[in-house]
């Protein structure tokens, strides 16, 4: 080493004189995970939140509708003075949607998911993947919009019974919306099934389809159901698309040409309305939000469990 | 009268171990080291004096436990949850495992070079900068001397003394290794580490790091791991031949290669296995 | 003794093939149909909605009548919404993917908060709206104001972002985290100078998703309740606001009244799609510009 490097730079000295003087380093140290953890904890604390909220004002709702009304009543009509509180009508609405919705979502999200994991090539599928995420990062609101004012119109040119808000236009835009999420994780699942074991059917002269059929979608099996679940679930908790276009009526029935309520667009119209708190209607909100939770939850715990066991596969 | 005896007794052995030892330094002591990964042990009962001033080669199998005795060294070995230790390494006298002992004091002191070469996404003045700065340096005409000294520590200022400002991945990968040396060299280490630093370089890079290596045992105490035997003998004051996670043989580099004691050392260093 | 004979192999192949070909342009057509919708959907916002927008539309206060009618107020009220759901979000769930990924011991705890995000990102958002009205705006007495939305809606994403981090912090080499224990630096001085600022840019492309997000979200604001007509400008995030979605949601259900009310909501619909567009640019090219460097 030369003389210029032999200069007075004693970096060490200097680092151990900072050492002393520094404290605060070791102060922020000690403190900065706990500071953490109690960041982290907010998310618990927003679950615990939800459910309690839930919780304490459907208790009140219970004191004044029994259990029996509640879960097995077809009439709802919360207004006046003898309210009935049925949210029968409000689970068909939900599950008529969710229905039709998942009629166009499974098979055209499956098909997509088929086409872009196994037949598209590198190229066309990096075109296409993104082209259809930007159906699910379009606004549930601007699809509520569309449903309202361009497929149920279209559709009463088709079916003339169908009343201007329905269950069945919202039902088919809803499915539009959860294609990409189904396409998306069944391609995912299907996309990481092992080459080899499409090979193997491939070198006994299997077609594409008869491998994809016999061999790639069992294999993926239990990750293209997890996503039809969610997609479920997603159905199910969606608001603004049925909220808009179909309507507010409590109607019991299996009509899908006719106006119902799913139980997110009642919690709409009840807030909305600015219900007196207090009032049982007030409470209604809660007992229905509740039911749409555990509605949810259920679903997200069935898919969570599916695809845990769907990682374990290879 | 018994207590004076006694304490008389103590010095007179301290004065002989020390003496002892070619009058050189001792920087790490280590005593009856044993580590275990889980309930794998991978160093059993390692004991290794190593002497100031002088690059000291640990070689052996891969698996034998020589990075981790490395890794151990700094205490780095302890970024996997489950290792657990037991005997004692001291460190210019004191234990490192002590619960007192701060290992980012003992990092500071200690530098380390890694396998691969591991430059920080910054660019090549923040590279350097990054150690000094961490441990509160921030005069800015302080740390350009410190760059500089570094690079120039690690005869690689003339190569980059333009581009300073230029990201640390646009440069070869020797460059890069011989920037992590000049990082190591800008706090000043006592010691430095280096795990297998040559084994992702090309020929010429390596010859690059070999020499750097030779000029810096001047002021540092260097201790690397190496699967070349080749670079041992070249580089080496002493070295330590590593298996199954013991040392089997330690001595001057020298004597090891041309007349090992072990049949063990000798059947590595000749091919037979490994 | 034969068991494959191939005269019969041979034959059936033909048609074999053939199924395989019609079905995979069954499958192409599926992929094609989401995309129809979207051109078509895109097609009648903007048909509907293009002509209507000039400056008076984006710069006036709402009105009952159509042709005075503007969004200002409603693309402020965005913009405030923003800001308090953009700082928020981004403490709770970088904080939130730091804890987890950088100190929590892999256990029952890190994976019990785990699981609990992943079902958070699954409450359907209308009940967080529920939680925001009974926490925020009831239980702290806020009001329907920007804050008690912000806050809402920043719970709402913070999954997004939570989880965007946590992946951004665990594609950052365990290297580079040894390189800097290596020259003495401590845990938190680590996680600041080398690994945040390797995860900065996935990070930042999760939360510009999660904005993105809040933006378009409508229904947790219609739990908390916002006014149908509201024609002061919000100043802070004190006051009372509306923002895009919310326009829309009133200018479609009142389109059976006044027909106009669909082409405004159209227009309002091309502008808040605009500013989605421009957001998730910003993520792509963001993502594109510090692709993986190592």
């Amino acid at each position: 080493m030369d003389n210029e490097q032999n200069r007075d730079l004693k970096v060490r000295e200097m680092i151990q004189q900072n050492k002393q003087n520094v404290s605060l380093n070791s102060v922020t140290e000690k403190l900065m995970p706990r500071f953490l953890f109690v960041v982290a904890i907010i998310s618990i604390i927003t679950t615990i939140g939800i459910v309690i909220t839930l919780l304490t004002e459907t208790v009140h709702f219970f004191r004044d509708v029994s259990f029996a009304e509640f879960f097995t009543g077809t009439e709802l009509s919360p207004l006046g003075s003898d309210a009935e509180f049925g949210i029968l009508p409000l689970v068909t609405g939900t599950i008529i949607s969710s229905t039709i919705a998942m009629f166009v979502a499974i098979p055209i999200g499956l098909m997509s998911a088929i086409f872009l994991s196994e037949y598209a090539s590198e190229g066309v599928r990096r075109t296409l993947k993104p082209l259809l995420e930007v159906l699910a990062g379009i606004p549930t609101i601007v699809y509520g919009f569309f449903a309202f004012t361009f497929v149920t119109p279209l559709l009463r040119t088709i079916i003339p019974g169908l009343e201007p808000t329905n269950i069945l236009s919202p039902g088919l835009v809803m499915g539009v919306m959860i294609i990409p999420m189904i396409a998306s994780l069944s391609e995912d699942a299907m996309s990481s099934v092992p080459n080899a074991m499409r090979e193997g059917a491939l070198a006994l002269g299997a077609t594409k389809l008869e491998t994809t059929w016999r061999v790639v979608i069992p294999a993926a099996m239990s990750g293209i159901v997890a996503s039809f679940v969610l997609g479920i679930s997603r159905a199910i908790g969606e608001t603004m698309i049925v909220t808009i276009a179909s309507g507010s009526s409590k109607n019991f029935t299996f009509d899908v040409t006719q106006s119902m309520q799913t139980m997110t667009a009642y919690i709409v119209e009840v807030t909305g309305g600015e219900a007196p708190a207090g009032s049982t209607l007030y409470y209604s909100l809660y007992a229905v939000a509740m039911t749409l939770f555990v509605f949810t939850l259920i679903m997200n715990l069935i898919a969570q469990y599916i695809s845990k066991r769907f990682r374990e596969g290879y | 009268m018994a207590v004076s005896t006694e304490s008389i007794q103590k010095n007179i052995k301290g004065k002989t171990t020390e003496t002892s030892i070619d009058e050189k330094k001792i920087v790490y002591d280590t005593k009856n080291l044993n580590l275990w990964y889980g309930e794998d042990q991978a160093l059993r009962d390692i004991n290794l004096k190593i002497a100031e001033n002088e690059v000291t080669a640990i070689i052996g199998p891969s698996g034998c436990g020589k990075s981790t005795y490395l890794k151990t060294l700094n205490r780095m070995v302890e970024l996997i949850p489950v290792v657990r230790t037991s005997g004692e390494i001291l460190y210019r006298g004191k234990n490192i495992f002590d619960k007192s002992y701060k290992v980012e004091a003992l990092r500071t002191n200690v530098g380390m070079v890694f396998q691969k070469p591991n430059p920080f996404p910054k660019s090549i003045y923040d590279n350097i900068a990054y150690g000094p700065r961490v441990h509160g340096i921030r005069d800015k005409k302080i740390l350009d001397e410190i760059v500089e000294k570094s690079l120039r520590g690690a005869a690689i200022w003339n190569e980059v003394k333009d581009r300073l400002k230029e990201n640390a991945y646009g440069m070869s990968g020797g460059q890069q290794q011989r920037l992590c040396i000049a990082r190591c060299l800008a706090i000043e280490p006592d010691v430095i580490l280096m795990d297998e630093p040559t084994s992702a370089l090309d020929p010429i890079s390596t010859l690059k790091v070999e020499e750097l290596i030779q000029q810096l045992k001047k002021d540092y105490s260097i201790i690397i791991v190496t699967h070349n035997m080749q670079q041992a003998a070249r580089i080496s004051d002493k070295t330590a031949f590593f298996l199954s996670g013991e040392v089997i043989e330690f001595s001057e580099t020298s004597k090891m290669f041309s007349n090992p004691e072990k049949k063990e050392t000798e059947d590595y260093i000749t091919g037979r296995f490994g | 003794m034969k068991y494959v004979d191939s005269a019969q192999v041979q034959k059936n192949m033909g048609g074999r093939l053939r199924t395989n070909q019609i079905m995979k342009i069954l499958f192409l057509i599926s992929t094609l149909i989401g995309l129809v919708v979207l051109v078509v959907l895109f097609y009648r916002v903007l048909a509907d909605g293009l002509g209507w927008i000039n400056m008076n539309f984006l710069t006036n206060r709402l009105s009952v009548d159509a042709d005075r009618a503007g969004i200002m107020g409603a693309i402020l009220g965005t913009l405030w919404l923003m800001l308090v759901v953009a700082p928020v979000t981004m403490f709770l769930g970088i904080g939130t993917a730091i804890y987890l990924e950088e100190y929590a011991k892999k256990g029952r705890f890190q994976s019990f908060i785990q699981t609990n995000i992943a079902n958070l990102a699954g409450v359907p958002s209308i009940v967080f709206g529920i939680l925001g009205l009974t926490v925020f705006v009831r239980g702290m007495g806020l009001g329907n104001i920007v804050l008690a939305g912000g806050l809402t809606m920043a719970l709402l994403v913070l999954p997004i972002v939570v989880v965007a981090s946590q992946e951004a912090l665990r594609s950052v080499p365990q290297f580079l985290r040894e390189a800097s224990y290596g020259m003495g630096a401590t845990k938190w001085q680590t996680i600041k100078k080398v690994v945040l600022p390797a995860a900065i840019p996935g990070i930042l492309t999760g939360v510009i998703l999660a904005l993105s997000r809040a933006v378009g979200e409508t229904a947790p604001l219609t739990v908390i309740g916002i006014p149908a007509l509201l024609i002061p400008f919000p100043d802070s995030i004190l006051d009372k606001f509306t923002v895009l979605p919310m326009q829309i949601y009133y200018w479609t259900i009142d389109s059976a009244l006044v027909a106009e009310y669909s082409n405004l909501a159209a227009a309002t619909i091309v502008i808040l799609l605009l500013i989605l567009l421009i957001m998730n640019s910003i993520a792509v090219i963001i993502r594109n510009k510090f692709q993986k460097r190592y």
